[in-house]
């Protein structure tokens, strides 16, 4: 028999992939994060509708480190960063694994301002030049990078104002069909400031209530990351971990129990922000690769 | 019945009444919307294309067709010429209807016709078939990685990547499922 040549072609990608994972672990190190480890299986995750975790025994596997990684917060840590695997169930497509690599970071007394200057500052240490080039297409990394509202964005590109959005679900349906393929694909772009409802841990807009200091960041059409101003009023965050797992309810899928710990902990969580960044979705682009599967050594398909 | 998690690009799908064939499958979700798969869908009975996007939860009516086994004979100016080994009956499907499934095709293989009354209207494949190279850049001495790959077109005129050790006149498995180099083959 032949050695298995669809895993021998990815080698020099996954050297590749190797050699980004340590450099950005250094970006954080150099700064001053503590790297962790939190547990892969926990009792619960944030409720969240469009998430579904996996259960492990009696409990799941984690939809993100971020519960774990705010407490951390709340009991005191100031910048900490974590590279871990994450789950999300029936998630597979060129852009999806239901299993991927998650980097997640965290800093105190900032705001959402801040983590999009980490991201423009960690993608210029990991490139080390001002363009990157992803299936043919240029993308020019010049700082800063553009910063656009979801509600300027359905102003620009969309056919529906976002104020008549009557839902989550067809919130979510516009931006995939509607804002996302029309985002300058030449650039990276922050998304920014959505809509409450579209981000259950986010921290409302000082001077907008009906907005949370929610970013996401795109480059070449890719949702790399998602950060916000985290929202520190524990009553506040139990009223909408209520009504996501009533949705959830409302809709037959699995109950997601309120993480009561986090609930509890938060109290001693005064200003922070956090962000979690796809790591595969990072170097298909820093490795010009097409598809996800590309960038790790198995795909599900190959166990 | 299907969920959304069935599709894929080959799934069969009766749809208003007429077998469908998903001939291209694409997957979006944001991080915290909700899930999208969209096809593009064959109508198998008139060949109309069309694309239809799916969302969590729905469900979808498997096509179960009626087979039958047959021999691949040749190709001509009609399309693709079948043959029914024990009543010698033979039957043609033109090139829409066996889409990529036309470069899995050797002659005198047995595949499965899928069969609508009297017509066929798609192939079902064997998981692997085996396929000889006819076009390929030769192997550089010296380059010994194993993960090197290069473009290789094999008899069907099907061109894929293979390990730069695959020479020309090497017969080689490919997976018809994804369309992927496996392993050469041992003559």
């Amino acid at each position: 028999m032949e050695p298995n040549w669809q895993l021998a072609r990815k080698r020099k990608t996954i050297e590749q992939r190797a050699r980004i994972l340590h450099k950005i672990r250094a970006f954080f190190i150099e700064q001053g994060f503590i790297e962790v480890e939190t547990p892969h299986r926990i009792p619960v995750n944030a409720p969240e509708f469009n998430i579904d975790a996996i259960p492990s025994g009696s409990w799941f596997l984690q939809t993100s480190p971020e519960l774990c990684m705010k407490r951390l917060l709340a009991a005191g840590y100031d910048n900490i960063f974590q590279i871990c695997r994450c789950w999300r169930a029936e998630e597979r497509g060129p852009h999806h694994l239901p299993e991927y690599t998650m980097l997640e970071w965290y800093r105190r007394d900032c705001d959402y301002q801040q983590l999009m200057v980490d991201c423009e500052e960690l993608l210029a240490h990991l490139v080390g030049k001002q363009t990157l080039c992803w299936r043919g297409q240029d993308i020019d990394l010049t700082t800063p990078w553009p910063r656009l509202t979801v509600a300027q964005a359905f102003l620009q590109h969309s056919s529906t104002s976002l104020s008549q959005v009557p839902d989550a679900n067809f919130f979510s349906e516009l931006i995939s069909t509607e804002i996302e393929p029309e985002l300058a694909q030449n650039k990276p772009l922050f998304l920014i400031d959505y809509p409450t409802l579209q981000g259950s841990l986010a921290r409302p807009k000082t001077n907008d209530p009906g907005c949370v200091e929610r970013v996401e960041l795109y480059i070449a059409g890719l949702e790399l990351a998602n950060g916000f101003s985290e929202l520190t009023d524990p009553i506040e965050q139990r009223r909408r971990f209520e009504m996501e797992e009533k949705q959830r309810r409302q809709s037959g899928k699995t109950p997601c129990p309120l993480p009561e710990k986090y609930l509890d902990e938060l109290e001693t969580l005064s200003n922070a922000a956090g962000i979690a960044f796809g790591i595969d979705r990072l170097i298909m682009l820093l490795c010009d690769q097409p598809t996800i599967d590309e960038v790790v050594c198995f795909s599900p398909e190959q166990l | 019945m299907y969920s959304c998690s069935d599709l894929k690009k080959g799934l069969k799908l009766m749809i208003d009444g007429d077998p469908h064939v998903i001939v291209q499958y694409d997957f979006t979700k944001p991080g915290k919307g909700q899930a999208l798969y969209k096809c593009k869908l064959r109508n198998m009975i008139t060949g109309s294309l069309f694309d239809r996007t799916y969302r969590s939860g729905e469900s979808f009516e498997p096509a179960h067709l009626e087979e039958r086994e047959m021999q691949y004979l040749y190709q001509d100016d009609n399309g693709y010429v079948f043959m029914d080994k024990k009543s010698y009956e033979q039957i043609t499907l033109i090139e829409e209807t066996l889409g990529d499934d036309k470069y899995f095709l050797v002659d005198n293989m047995d595949v499965e016709i899928l069969m609508h009354g009297d017509r066929g209207i798609g192939i079902s494949l064997p998981n692997f078939v085996n396929l000889r190279v006819i076009q390929t850049d030769p192997w550089v001495k010296g380059d010994t990685a194993a993960g090197n790959n290069k473009p290789a077109t094999v008899e069907t005129g099907y061109i894929l990547q293979v390990p730069s050790f695959v020479e020309e006149g090497t017969l080689i498995q490919i997976d018809t499922r994804t369309g992927d180099y496996a392993t050469r083959v041992k003559e």
